[in-house]
């Protein structure tokens, strides 16, 4: 794309109105958020529980999403994408995934912290609250029923292997120019997503032997519940946020978007969707089947 | 093609017919995908909120003037109920005075907490790596924007987005009545939770300050994580031919370490603080012992963050430093794979030192152990940094411009502030220091005279490539002198006062800490009057406009930033430049 004078191949952007726009979506979406959570005044707006500011900066952010990412697709098409441009994304992209692992990181270290030291803190003088004690004393801590990891989850992790089976399809088949077998294996991916979200947060969810959250009404809720739901929330999440990816690549792949040699939009959806898989295998060992198989071996 | 028409009419053509768009176009700043733009922004950003968080630690200091808590009252907010209660008879002056006093102390801790968090999120790492780091890392490395120019602009227009919600923050109910979050800027459970419960009225926030605090840090996060990944981006795919990892200006070398340190370390915060947000509005006790979780487990998770957050704010500077005592000692760094790798090496042992800020909390002997011996070998590559700088001066025609000035005083206060991190890093020793005034005088002589010192070296150094004007060198001198006293008389007597156990973050104290706090506050203004003069500084050369060349600095000058006219074509290096072996660094 070397233009007149601009003898490099790299991508010079036009100046865009979407990362302010987005800012100040985020900026609705802050303030909506603590109003909605604890509410900051009297007015119509600003009452605790109040949509309006947070759906407000919803909406803002949807539309700077698709107005920033097709900018993305009109500027591939037109040739933007040299190939030291390509390798930029590719770093970008997994770089990205890693500040996302480090996000995990964070849960799993909850996780792992209270495994491995709970025992230390309930012989801690200064704990005093005998409930305290008793709670720090076992984990998973009294009255918590875990889950039975080779029933649903187990069916959940075979979901989420064989959708990373199918995105492969589609990709190898997107190389091969085999736009109808790339088409169904991208359906097919898109399927078993939903139907982890579902069984995930349909099934699985509200048979829990335990509570997300205390505020002192519940005896079976504590830390163990909130590192459960947090950590595999977040991690539903990011299904849910992968599904949407694979969906707009499907979208374009029907329409007519990505070509045997550049479908990088493609590649980068299965990336994240493979990085959400292997997310959920450090889960399934160390949140459903360890403290399981701790619990009977007791 | 219209699309690339309009690339053209918006200015993508070489430094001959240089289209810059006026600079009272707001298209031009508010929709900008040009580096040196958004570096730009992000300075002028940098100033005001250095402004702002340097008028909170006037306030601090001088309610510290002397014992008793007698200024802040006089600022703090008096609600309109208790006006009335005035008005009405049913509250007499004294008991008005009272209430002020108890407000005072909030409102103290608060300016203590924002003083801090607006100096490292919205100062310091602002101006290092969104200002400096845009303007420079382009341009050392022989490319002609950053890799996702788009992208850029959203991790500069998030950050004022952060700044309103931290400002937000300030001013909204924290705990009970009182506005702002007054914790501290390391935001530990349990006062910053509002499950309450604690022996003071304050050692909870149940307001939505806290809430708005950490949506605010939030933002600021995800804007230096984007920042990370474009720096990385652009320094491994973006570099001129011929300009390999081993040629990088030092200052890119540093960028790099740094980026690599947010992008690995603030995920991990934004997980702590969503646990806090999570405790705050969902009942998750992830840091509450009554159900199970444990505030200690916040403070790991926030110092796993932390310590690489403290080389995030020096590391740069680092870089500056190197850039500038080479141009004016007319050398190349000496032992320059060493300076890199030590750099690199500060940021991989930065991960695994950060319980030495928790040796109070009670963790095991054998633990503690460990932290200290990690903490201690950081003074290694460390110590091969001031060295090579001091090896770099040595045998050199030493010129004492005003950069080097700044980069001098670096590397002298920083060693203070250095070795007095060597003392802390002993948990036998901090056992008796921690939380005292002699942590403070610590890290403010890495950060408020090893970081700002850098910073304003690098200012200096730069401006008139940036402005493509000379500042006057006497006024930039003066303030060089005014600040270099100023900040010393500041801190170091907070030292002293730190041995001999003043406390940190409490607004009053006992009468024989009054001599030091009273000097401590005259170095303030001094430092003050040196804030003015550079103020001064700036406006005096933007009125008077003489000319820089492409290179004031001379031979020893010898990046390729200098081989560009001042200001750089608003697009650089449509041609790229070729680096040879023996141009590197």
């Amino acid at each position: 794309m070397a233009h007149g004078d601009v003898k490099h191949d790299y991508h010079l952007v036009n100046p865009s109105p979407w990362p302010l726009l987005g800012s100040i979506g985020a900026l609705f979406l802050a303030v909506g958020g603590v109003v909605l959570m604890r509410g900051v005044g009297e007015g119509f707006f600003l009452a605790k529980g109040q949509w309006t500011l947070f759906l407000i900066g919803a909406a803002i952010m949807t539309i700077t999403c698709i107005g920033w990412w097709g900018d993305v697709i009109k500027e591939s098409r037109a040739g933007d994408h040299t190939p030291v441009v390509d390798i930029g994304l590719r770093y970008g992209m997994i770089l990205f995934i890693a500040s996302e692992v480090m996000f995990f990181v964070a849960w799993f270290w909850v996780f792992f912290e209270m495994v491995i030291f709970h025992d230390n803190r309930s012989s801690w003088i200064i704990a005093g609250d005998p409930e305290a004690m008793a709670a720090w004393a076992n984990w998973p801590p009294p009255h918590v029923e875990t889950f039975d990891p080779f029933q649903l989850p187990l069916m959940n992790t075979l979901i989420l292997l064989l959708s990373g089976t199918t995105v492969t399809w589609a990709h190898h088949a997107l190389q091969q120019d085999d736009r109808k077998g790339a088409t169904l294996g991208l359906l097919l991916t898109v399927l078993l997503g939903l139907a982890f979200t579902y069984v995930q947060f349909g099934v699985e969810y509200p048979e829990a032997g335990f509570a997300f959250g205390n505020a002192g009404e519940v005896a079976s809720a504590n830390v163990y519940g909130a590192s459960f739901f947090m950590a595999t929330g977040f991690h539903g999440a990011h299904v849910i946020i992968g599904t949407i990816f694979l969906a707009v690549c499907l979208l374009r792949l029907i329409s007519g978007g990505f070509s045997a040699k550049k479908h990088f939009g493609l590649e980068a959806a299965a990336w994240y969707w493979h990085f959400v898989d292997v997310v959920w295998l450090f889960l399934f060992t160390f949140v459903y089947v360890t403290p399981y198989l701790t619990m009977q071996g007791n | 093609m219209s699309h690339h028409d309009a690339a053209h009419a918006g200015g993508a053509h070489d430094a001959h017919g240089d289209h810059r768009p006026s600079i009272y176009d707001p298209r031009r700043w508010l929709f900008s995908t040009n580096h040196k733009d958004i570096g730009t922004m992000y300075l002028v950003f940098a100033i005001i909120a250095g402004l702002i968080g340097g008028a909170m630690s006037g306030l601090i200091r001088w309610e510290l003037k002397e014992p008793g808590i007698t200024f802040l009252p006089h600022l703090v907010h008096v609600p309109h109920a208790i006006l009335e209660q005035v008005r009405l008879g049913v509250m007499n002056a004294d008991q008005l005075w009272a209430w002020k006093v108890d407000a005072a102390k909030h409102f103290y801790d608060t300016l203590v907490t924002y003083h801090g968090l607006i100096m490292i999120f919205f100062m310091v790492m602002p101006a290092m790596i969104g200002g400096f780091g845009n303007w420079f890392v382009p341009l050392m490395i022989g490319a002609p924007d950053m890799a996702f120019p788009r992208m850029n602009n959203i991790s500069f227009w998030l950050l004022p987005v952060s700044f309103t919600l931290a400002m937000i923050s300030f001013l909204v109910p924290g705990a009970g009545d009182h506005a702002g979050f007054g914790g501290g800027w390391t935001l530990y459970a349990p006062l910053s939770t509002n499950w309450g419960g604690g022996a003071t009225p304050f050692s909870y926030h149940d307001g939505p300050a806290m809430d708005f605090l950490i949506l605010s840090l939030h933002i600021a996060g995800a804007s230096s994580i984007l920042g990370a990944i474009n720096f990385i981006t652009t320094i491994f795919n973006m570099r001129a031919p011929g300009m390999t990892l081993h040629r990088m200006p030092l200052f890119v070398w540093s960028m790099l370490v740094t980026v690599w340190l947010l992008v690995l370390s603030l995920p991990v915060l934004a997980g702590a603080l969503t646990m806090l947000l999570t405790d705050r509005n969902f009942h998750t006790n992830f840091f509450n012992p009554a159900g199970g979780g444990d505030p200690v487990m916040y403070q790991h998770l926030f110092w796993f963050f932390g310590h690489p957050e403290v080389y995030i704010l020096i590391l740069p500077g680092f870089g500056m430093v190197s850039q500038i005592v080479s141009t004016f000692s007319r050398k190349p760094v000496f032992g320059y794979l060493g300076m890199a790798y030590a750099m690199v090496s500060i940021g991989l042992i930065g991960f695994v030192v950060w319980a030495h800020h928790m040796y109070t909390v009670g963790m095991g002997l054998d633990l503690e152990a460990y932290f200290i011996a990690a903490t201690m070998v950081i003074a290694v590559p460390t110590g091969i940094k001031i060295f090579s700088w001091i090896a770099t001066m040595w045998g050199g025609s030493i010129d004492f411009k005003v950069p080097m000035l700044w980069a001098i005083g670096f590397i002298f206060l920083f060693t203070v502030g250095g070795v007095t991190g060597v003392v802390l890093a002993n948990s036998g020793v901090d056992t008796s220091f921690h939380d005292t005034y002699y942590v403070v005088a610590h890290f403010h002589y890495v950060l408020s005279l090893g970081a700002v010192f850098a910073i304003f070296g690098g200012f200096f150094y730069w401006i008139p490539k940036m402005s493509g004007y000379r500042y006057n060198g006497f006024l930039a001198g003066l303030q060089f002198w005014i600040m270099f006293i100023g900040v010393n008389i500041v801190f170091f007597p907070q030292h002293f006062l730190g041995a001999q156990g003043m406390p940190r973050r409490h607004v009053d104290y006992n009468e024989a800490y009054q001599y030091w706090n009273n000097i401590s506050t005259i170095g303030y203004l001094i430092t003050a009057v040196g804030v003015l003069v550079f103020l001064v500084t700036l406006v005096e050369m933007f009125l008077v406009k003489r000319k820089a060349g492409a290179n004031p600095w001379g031979e020893g000058a010898n990046t390729l930033e200098w081989s560009l006219s001042s200001p750089p074509p608003f697009h650089q290096f449509n041609e790229l430049p070729v680096i040879k072996p023996e141009a590197g660094h």
